[in-house]
Order: C-alpha cells, then structure tokens, then sequence
C-alpha cells in the first residue's frame, strides 16, 4: 500500500492488485453512522426481510468505497483518481468477502488511464461493475 | 409507453435545485469514515503524512463526499413505487478535498425515465449534486 505507481510502470491489460473485503454487520453499522445513511435493510434484519431481501444488504456507496480503495491503494499518494463510475448489479451481504478487481483498459497519449473495475465473489459472480479514470505522475 | 408510468409532478420537477448548504470537512469526520470503510491508507488519518504527500491536511477519501449534507430539492419527489435502490453512480473529481475545507452543495434533479426491466417497470431517478470548496472551485461532482 501507498507505493508510488508512474507511468511507466503501467500497460494495457494489466491487472490491477485485486483487495479482498470482509463486510460484516458491524461494518454496516459503522458506515451507517459514518455515512448518515439510515436506511434499515442496512441493519434491521426483520425489516430488510419483510422487503423481501434476504437479510441486511451492504450499502451501495460502501461498495463504491471499496473499488475507490483498489484505485487508491494502486496508484498511491501522487495518482489521482479523476472519474469513478459504478452500476449495482446484485446484492451483497455481510459474512461474504468481496474481492475488488480490475484492469487497465486503455492509456491515452495525453497520460489519462482508464481502467475497468468490479466486485466479484468467491463464486465469480460480479455483483458490481464500474469505470474508472486515473492520471500518473511520470518518472522523467 | 414510455413515460405513462412516472406521476406529473415528478416530470415537472426535472431541472429543479435545492439551495447551497455549506459542510464543514472534520478530521474526525474523515477519520470515523475511513474506519467505517476500512481503509488504513495515512492521508486519511495521519496530518504528517497527508502533508508530507503534499496535502494541506488530511484528505478526505473519494466518496467521503457522499455522506455530507444536501438540502432537499424544492419539490419533495417521491417515487410511486414501494421498492427503492440504489442503481450506481458517477463521480468526478477535479480537485482533493481536506480537513478544514467548507464544502458547497448543490443538488439538482436532472432526469426521470423509466425502463421495462426483468422485475417490472422501473424509474429511474438521476440527480447531480455538485461539491464546491471554499475557494469557489468545482472540487466534485
């Protein structure tokens, strides 16, 4: 974590350095009240499950932070993260690890970087896909 | 048909904004998000470091942004239907967000549609909140 990554360091199809999450329901208590965000079928197990879920969920936007984390703990304190853009796909609960992965997509000759990103289960399933665009500082 | 689906006042209501409200960026705020993500990464919690990685101040992680305040849009939307998610979003980032910034924003409904999907009909609601720091530069969106 926190290596500075360059330019130079980076080519097309390379794979971003997949983190691995462990979402519990203390975590979702946490990001509740880190967040603001109130809305039960994040902790109340019976209301989650009389909306038809299968028990409390994870935050959509606590699944946007970790992707953010794969972007931030590859690209290091000089990368910036310039756009980041996800779709929610399917559910995710806590007692399931989530793997956050990605590749890099294409480099253009202006230095900007985009690259794919996604949530994915041990099953393979990819419960959140998104896009991402970065810029590196250059070693020269 | 398109559009029967979505109430009128929904439609009248794209383009709205709600007022500016301005969020002051606590250390602690930060501090208590990047435990809550689990994000051990220094310039969220350590000053000498963020300022070492040339930072005025610890910096706030990329979507801390979404757990400061929003006055409400004038017209209180709602959807009709009982069952909301979440779908995704797009975030744009033009300048770091640090501890002691005094955020701006600004929320604006910019489009309702709706779409036939695999569970029925659904509406999508888009809106656009913009994040302006105390220098009046556009930090996010």
């Amino acid at each position: 974590m926190n290596q500075n990554l360059f330019l130079e360091d980076i080519s097309t199809g390379m794979a971003i350095p997949t983190i691995k999450k462990d979402p519990t329901t203390q975590q979702l208590v946490k990001y509740a009240g880190a967040s603001g965000d109130f809305y039960q079928i994040h902790y109340d197990m019976d209301y989650a499950k009389n909306n038809g879920l299968p028990g409390v969920i994870l935050h959509g936007a606590l699944k946007n932070a970790f992707l953010a984390q794969l972007l931030t703990d590859w690209i290091g304190p000089l990368g910036k993260l310039t756009k980041l853009e996800v779709q929610y796909r399917g559910m995710d609960l806590p007692g399931v690890p989530v793997y956050a992965k990605g590749n890099v997509n294409e480099i253009s000759a202006n230095g900007t970087i985009s690259c794919e990103i996604w949530l994915e289960k041990e099953d393979g399933e990819k419960t959140t896909v998104g896009k991402a665009v970065i810029s590196l500082p250059s070693k020269n | 048909m398109a559009g029967e689906n979505i109430p009128k006042d929904l439609i009248n209501a794209i383009g709205t904004e709600s007022s500016p409200l301005e969020n002051d960026i606590e250390k602690g705020a930060i501090r208590r998000f990047a435990e809550a993500i689990e994000d051990s990464n220094l310039i969220y919690i350590d000053e000498s470091y963020a300022k070492k990685s040339n930072y005025r101040n610890v910096v706030a992680p990329p979507t801390f942004l979404r757990s400061i305040n929003t006055n409400p849009l004038p017209e209180n939307i709602k959807s009709p239907y009982s069952a909301v998610v979440d779908g995704g979003s797009v975030w744009e980032y033009f300048e770091p967000v640090c501890a002691g910034d005094v955020i701006t924003t600004k929320t604006k409904l910019q489009d309702v549609f709706d779409r036939d999907g695999r569970l029925g009909n659904m509406i999508f609601i888009v809106k656009v909140t913009s994040y302006t720091n105390q220098k009046s530069k556009l930090v996010a969106t």
